[in-house]
């Protein structure tokens, strides 16, 4: 009958009993929840112990298509010998911010966050600081001076799509034509999903806008609402496969794996608007398995990890320094989507414009 | 139940010491009352609570924000998609549910329809919008099947995935749901009535008019209300459906609680659902008053 009412209801009443019946945990590793390196456990080799110890690692909102981290989470796992137990793959950064939240204290809690800035910067009383070994390797622009947070891989926002089905494209005007009549999406809504936002963005300053003003990629978008040819629907690798969203706004890393299943996908980033984002990692500061928390650090900023993530197509954030010590696995590098430009980021009080604009138009432009 | 409990705890009673007797006849309706009180409540109460908590404590900002274009907009969009479903379900139900009521009341037709229509009724959700999308989704086998034969069902826009689009899912479901609750109004319209009204010399038209009609319409438009609570309160056939601009209610709430740009705003998540509660509780009131009408002439 009212199922508002019943579903809250119902979610309130499991909230109740997710922190009732959730253990609290052991304090058995107190030196590793403090710690804020790997020499502070004593040495690597401690941290490996202590993460064993402790059996298991939390991770939240890691789709295994997502940035190669399939493989990487089975990786851990082979090299450690400690199974994870990755929670909402699909959710959003917000969904792992909320979970550290509800379930604080429990057993179930995420041990490691790998979250968007705009949330990173929001929620830094959650995190605990850590530097992992190759600290140095990251500049300064790209951490938190303490290692409450730093970045972890990034790219460029793209046009993905498969030229088996739609011209190529060579501009962002390109898709008010014809052909692509049913056939652009977005990778989510906007006003809720970190790449969606740098989608208009991306659209926005190609129209001449620039980062501090997004309305002309909403008014962009309104215009592919009205000849038809924005598809309501957030890609995924299945839409992608099944033809319903041939056209993509995406990061770079993201659409080139379409690849794999679509190997006529390509990939296009407009020169007059290459926009780059990066996400960021950081650790629970009431994670259940400290310790192994920060070996999962420790792993995803060794060359192996940095490594993998380029096999995801995501460029590390140690790629620059792993070039020039020759530690960079050339292949999966060569096979990132060619780019030519100087590279924008949003700072923290664009992306809040954005996003404002974005709340009272979005809607509207789309509806 | 109380009535027929009374003279075993009468026996179990011990008079007290003061002479008062303590009566334990409340402990039958304990599970209900705390079941009401967990899932109903509670929840009510934190709704109205969060509505009025900001970022930075107490603030009246969250209900005064509801005058924003684009809340009143979805509002809006959510009145009018469950306002359309509910009359398209009424009347279709209904039609569908005399259908049933004039035939053999254990015939294998109307076994079979109360069935189908107690099963379909509850069929929402993911379930019910995978299976829209893949039959007439934009890539669904009938979509395609379709345009081998030369016919675009999404030649003048992509609506499935639109306020249309959610007419069309949601009346999937408000259909079954008035034949079972229009079914027992029928069932209560005696035939000889309207033998009465035509020994009366009444025709068809007298017999709906001023017979059937007065008598079914309370019956009839509790349903309509009852769809319309329904499909406003629906959330994850719109979610699992439509992925762009939050354009109804529900929709927005969830956005508003999981946003990672930066739109994440619990006290407004609660201020919207507030909004939804006082709606739906002006509706179910209406429901009520006809429920009691109806009650009267079906006794």
């Amino acid at each position: 009958m009212s199922g508002a009412l019943r579903r809250i209801g119902i979610l309130a009443g499991a909230l109740v009993l997710l922190t009732a019946c959730g253990q609290t945990t052991s304090t058995s590793t107190t030196s590793a929840a403090n710690a804020t390196s790997a020499a502070d456990v004593g040495g690597i080799d401690a941290l490996v112990a202590a993460a064993k110890k402790e059996g298991k690692l939390n991770v939240i909102a890691l789709p295994p298509d997502w940035a190669n981290y399939g493989a990487i989470i089975s990786g851990f796992t082979a090299k450690y010998g400690i199974p994870i137990d990755s929670a909402n793959p699909n959710g959003t950064s917000q969904d792992e911010v909320n979970a550290v939240q509800q379930l604080a204290g429990t057993t179930r809690a995420p041990d490691v966050l790998d979250i968007g800035m705009a949330v990173a910067l929001a929620n830094t009383n959650l995190f605990a600081p850590y530097k992992v070994q190759t600290w140095n390797d990251i500049l300064d622009s790209q951490k938190e001076p303490t290692g409450l947070w730093f970045q972890d891989y990034g790219g460029y926002m793209s046009i993905g799509y498969d030229s088996a089905k739609v011209p190529a494209i060579t501009s962002l005007d390109d898709l008010l034509g014809a052909g692509f009549k049913g056939k652009v999406a977005l990778n989510g809504d906007p006003t809720k999903a970190n790449a969606a936002l740098n989608g208009v963005m991306m659209a926005s300053i190609a129209k001449g806008g620039t980062p501090d003003d997004i309305s002309k990629g909403v008014d962009f978008f309104h215009q592919l609402k009205q000849n038809g040819s924005f598809v309501p629907v957030s890609a995924t690798t299945a839409t992608v496969k099944n033809g319903t969203t041939p056209v993509v706004f995406d990061w770079d890393y993201l659409s080139a794996a379409h690849g794999t299943d679509v190997p006529t996908w390509k990939v296009f980033v407009p020169n007059n608007a290459i926009l780059g984002g990066y996400y960021a990692q950081a650790v629970n500061k009431q994670a259940p398995h400290p310790a192994a928390a920060r070996l999962w650090m420790e792993y995803l900023y060794s060359d192996e990890g940095q490594n993998l993530w380029l096999k995801g197509l995501a460029r590390p954030v140690r790629m620059a320094a792993m070039q020039k010590s020759g530690k960079i696995d050339t292949a999966a590098a060569a096979k990132l989507p060619p780019v030519n430009g100087t590279p924008v980021f949003l700072s923290a009080d664009q992306a809040t414009k954005a996003k404002d604009y974005l709340a009272s138009h979005w809607a509207q432009a789309i509806g | 139940m109380t009535v027929a409990a009374k003279p075993l705890v009468e026996t179990a009673r011990r008079p007290l010491r003061d002479g008062r007797r303590l009566s334990l006849d409340w402990l039958g309706a304990v599970p209900f009352l705390a079941y009401v009180g967990l899932f109903l409540l509670l929840p009510t109460t934190i709704v109205v609570a969060g509505s009025f908590v900001g970022p930075n404590g107490l603030t009246l900002s969250n209900l005064t924000a509801m005058n924003q274009s684009y809340i009143v907009g979805a509002f809006v969009h959510s009145v009018v998609v469950s306002a359309t479903s509910a009359v398209l379900g009424a009347v279709l139900g209904a039609v569908l549910a005399y259908a049933v009521a004039t035939g053999n009341p254990n015939g294998v037709l109307r076994r079979l329809v109360t069935s189908a229509c107690g099963v379909l009724a509850q069929f929402g959700g993911v379930t019910l919008a995978f299976a829209f999308i893949a039959t007439i989704g934009f890539a669904g086998f009938i979509t395609l099947w379709l345009q081998q034969h030369g016919i675009n069902i999404y030649a003048n826009g992509i609506w499935l995935y639109e306020l249309s689009g959610l007419v069309l899912v949601y009346t999937y479901f408000q259909i079954p749901l008035m034949v079972l609750v229009f079914l027992p109004a029928l069932d209560g319209i005696r035939p000889q009535w309207r033998e009465a009204t035509e020994s009366l010399g009444g025709a068809t038209w007298h017999y709906w008019r001023y017979v059937a009609g007065p008598l079914l319409a309370p019956a009839f438009f509790g349903g309509m209300l009852l769809l319309f609570a329904n499909a406003f309160s629906a959330y994850a056939t719109a979610a699992a459906l439509i992925s762009q601009g939050s354009i109804i209610a529900s929709l927005l709430i969830a956005n508003t609680l999981s946003s990672e740009v930066g739109l994440h705003q619990p006290g407004l998540a609660s201020a919207l659902a507030l909004v939804m509660v006082v709606i739906v509780a002006i509706v179910m009131v209406l429901y009520t008053v006809l429920q009691r009408r109806t009650a009267k002439w079906l006794r």
